[in-house]
């Protein structure tokens, strides 16, 4: 249903029809124009969540630091002192505390965005409007809640840069935005597969959230690549969680591996996973009011 | 010839019967593991579509076609599961049509519901920027028509406070006030007229009119409410069984809808009944006692005459029946029941093969909604005929008790009590 298609007339004294309906589904109409006509709506998506959640809440953004701090010390125990998993040297909680946040986003991309037709129901059962907006608001309002627990590891940093440690910041920090806009399609792109797949087997969505506690396994969030067998690298390598990861382990304290082949890598499977679940997603948007 | 603003080719709308969330998880499981594994086990694609056709299908439309033209209002008229709802849906993109397709210009802007997406922390005024975009306005537009649209609303005195902390009528009078205002070419609204006090129903009412007739934009209308389909549509379009029977003016549709419901009173046909068959329910007319006419639209608080024709086989009792009429709500919950066992009355029938009874019922206390009646004839705990949903009906809200002068809305109950304040 391409909204926007121009309908040609014969009569050309009258004005054209400037949209249709169909019955079918192209695959490949992903309704870019039309998403960027409610782009108001999207802005105000973003506001509502966040002032939202400022409202029910007595501390706030505090709340933020709360969760990775706990997971922090969870980790320095079991993995630190009881396991004692190589850091590549690092001190632990520089270490661990950029995986837990990163991959609390990651992980808060793909549930939000894999119930999304769950959670708006009811919105997207009584009125139109390109449902695409849903899905992007989820994953730039976690955005947010993202650079606040960022700050906590920027302070961390601070506090050991004035106990002697020095960053050994490069010039591979300019790829932090990459990195980010990896994460959030990788994250958003899963998700989407999910809802799309949830809203015809719904049993999906009970092994999603338990699939997520693995998948952290998957990938370097509690160990560095280089201590992992080299046998078994290229597939931990495979999740673009594990070179976001290392590449910005690089990027701030100079360990971890990276390589721009692993880069590449990383990037061609995020956006094989992201317009895999675009298609996915602009296929069951649709009629999924009649089957949910 | 003006080319038309809308042009509906052929649309249809099948949905599968049943299999769709069977409530419990091991079920929906097993179900999806079985249709996965079938469909996976399908030698080609014809024999997975096979397998998919076996389930029921109904069709909710069937080859609808029409035009609409600019300024028209349309009143979409029909009985429950007409497809009036399911027409409207489509029509608003929030799901798609089996076959056809709709051709259009200009924004829709559809109102299926009040107050979609109204966040309960926010304020008002974050709420009406919200609501407003999710209708499809743009924060500009409602920026020009923001004054109006909380002078419309009446709340300009909380309009920073959260609409959590807001009395009902006014969350629903803001919500309206916010869809009022839509700069849409085409405006669909689904009987969200059904709520509020009955001056701000007006109110809405002369707004809707003036959208379609001062501004010249399109409306679709749907209610049960034929007044108000009479006050604001120029035309009108007849559905029944998904199907368009007719359109054209909309006094002649009205009158035609209502012949069609008065033929439907005849009980003869009815599958869905059970007993014996000794004494049927043969018709059951609904009659205003002041004036002696069939009534086709019920209103609360007056007086209501239930005539009901009986045919009898011979030999079939003649003493001690007991004639019972349910009334459900429009979810099949029982609301009241008349019975001559509650009365205490005893009846016989006369000795004859068609006779009638007639049952008076003083001031009906059903507030506005939809409702059905259920039949039920016995004697000596023997059931001789008993109809499920023998007669669908609509009860326009009025002023029940003197002192008690708004009329309770949609959704806010189905009863009267009589109260005071002390």
């Amino acid at each position: 249903m391409g909204f926007g298609k121009a309908e040609k007339t014969n009569q050309q004294m009258t004005p054209r029809y400037t949209w249709k309906i169909e019955s079918g589904n192209s695959w490949y109409s992903l309704k870019v124009k039309e998403a960027w006509e409610y782009k108001d709506l999207f802005f105000l998506l973003l506001r509502r969540d966040f002032v939202a959640f400022y409202k029910q809440t007595v501390l706030g953004p505090l709340w933020f630091f709360v969760q990775p701090i706990i997971t922090l010390f969870v980790y320095t125990f079991v993995f630190g002192k009881i396991a004692a998993v190589s850091t590549d040297g690092l001190p632990r909680p520089l270490f661990y505390l950029p995986g837990i946040i990163c991959w609390n986003y990651f992980a808060e991309c793909l549930l939000k965005n894999s119930t999304v037709f769950r959670d708006n129901f009811n919105l997207f059962s009584k009125v139109y409007f390109p449902r695409i907006i849903l899905p992007m608001s989820i994953v730039f309002s976690s955005m947010v809640r993202f650079f606040i627990q960022m700050s906590l590891f920027v302070v961390v940093l601070l506090i050991y840069y004035f106990k002697g440690l020095k960053p050994e910041i490069n010039s591979t920090i300019a790829l932090l935005p990459l990195l980010l806009i990896l994460m959030a399609a990788f994250g958003q792109g899963l998700g989407l597969i999910v809802s799309a797949l949830t809203t015809k087997y719904r049993d999906l969505s009970l092994l999603v959230n338990f699939g997520v506690q693995l998948l952290l396994f998957s990938t370097t969030v509690v160990y560095p690549l280089n201590a992992a067998p080299i046998a078994i690298r290229p597939y931990i390598g495979l999740n673009p969680m594990t070179t976001i990861l290392e590449t910005f382990r690089h990027a701030i304290l100079g360990q971890g591996s990276f390589s721009v082949a692993a880069l590449v890598q990383a990037t061609i499977i995020t956006i094989c996973i992201f317009f895999t679940g675009l298609v996915l997603f602009s296929k069951v948007e649709r009629n999924f009011v009649d089957t949910i | 010839m003006e080319q038309p603003i809308i042009k509906v080719n052929q649309i249809s709308k099948v949905y599968q019967k049943g299999a769709i969330g069977s409530g419990t998880f091991s079920r929906d499981l097993e179900n999806g593991v079985k249709s996965f594994y079938s469909r996976l086990t399908a030698r080609n694609k014809d024999e997975a579509r096979g397998l998919r056709k076996k389930k029921e299908s109904i069709w909710s439309l069937k080859d609808v076609s029409f035009e609409l033209h600019e300024g028209d209002a349309v009143g979409i008229i029909g009985r429950n599961g007409a497809g009036k709802s399911t027409l409207l849906k489509i029509l608003s993109r929030v799901t798609g049509p089996t076959y056809g397709s709709i051709e259009g210009r200009g924004r829709i802007a559809s109102l299926l519901e009040v107050g979609t997406g109204f966040h309960p922390e926010l304020s008002g005024r974050e709420n009406i920027f919200l609501n407003g975009a999710i209708l499809g306005m743009k924060s500009f537009e409602i920026r020009k028509n923001f004054d109006e649209i909380v002078e419309f609303s009446g709340v300009e005195d909380f309009i920073d406070t959260p609409v959590k902390r807001y009395s009902s009528g006014m969350y629903v009078r803001l919500a309206f006030a916010v869809a009022a205002h839509l700069e849409s070419e085409i405006l669909i609204i689904d009987e969200v007229l059904a709520v509020g006090d009955s001056a701000f129903q007006k109110k809405c009412l002369g707004k809707m009119g003036s959208i379609s007739k001062d501004l010249g934009r399109t409306v679709l209308f749907v209610s049960h409410n034929m007044q108000s389909i009479q006050n604001l549509c120029n035309k009108s379009l007849l559905l029944n069984n998904g199907e368009l029977i007719r359109q054209g003016k909309t006094a002649d549709i009205i009158q035609e809808y209502l012949n069609e419901q008065e033929t439907y009173t005849s009980l003869e046909l009815q599958k869905n009944r059970k007993g014996d068959g000794k004494i049927k329910f043969k018709n059951l007319r609904l009659i205003d006692p002041e004036t002696n006419q069939v009534l086709n639209q019920i209103t609360c608080g007056k007086n209501l005459l239930v005539e009901i024709d009986f045919i009898a086989k011979e030999g079939a009792p003649i003493k001690d029946l007991e004639i019972s009429i349910g009334f459900n709500d429009q979810f099949g919950t029982r609301q009241t029941l008349i019975s001559n066992e509650l009365s205490g009355q005893t009846l016989s029938r006369p000795n004859a093969e068609i006779w009638t009874q007639r049952i008076l019922v003083n001031k009906l206390s059903l507030a506005l909604g939809n409702y059905s009646l259920n039949l039920f004839v016995s004697s000596k705990g023997c059931i001789h005929d008993w109809v499920m949903d023998a007669m669908p009906f609509y009860v326009e809200g009025d002023a029940y008790f003197e002192n008690i002068t708004m009329t309770l809305g949609s959704g806010k109950g189905n009863f009267y009590l009589d109260f005071n304040y002390l």
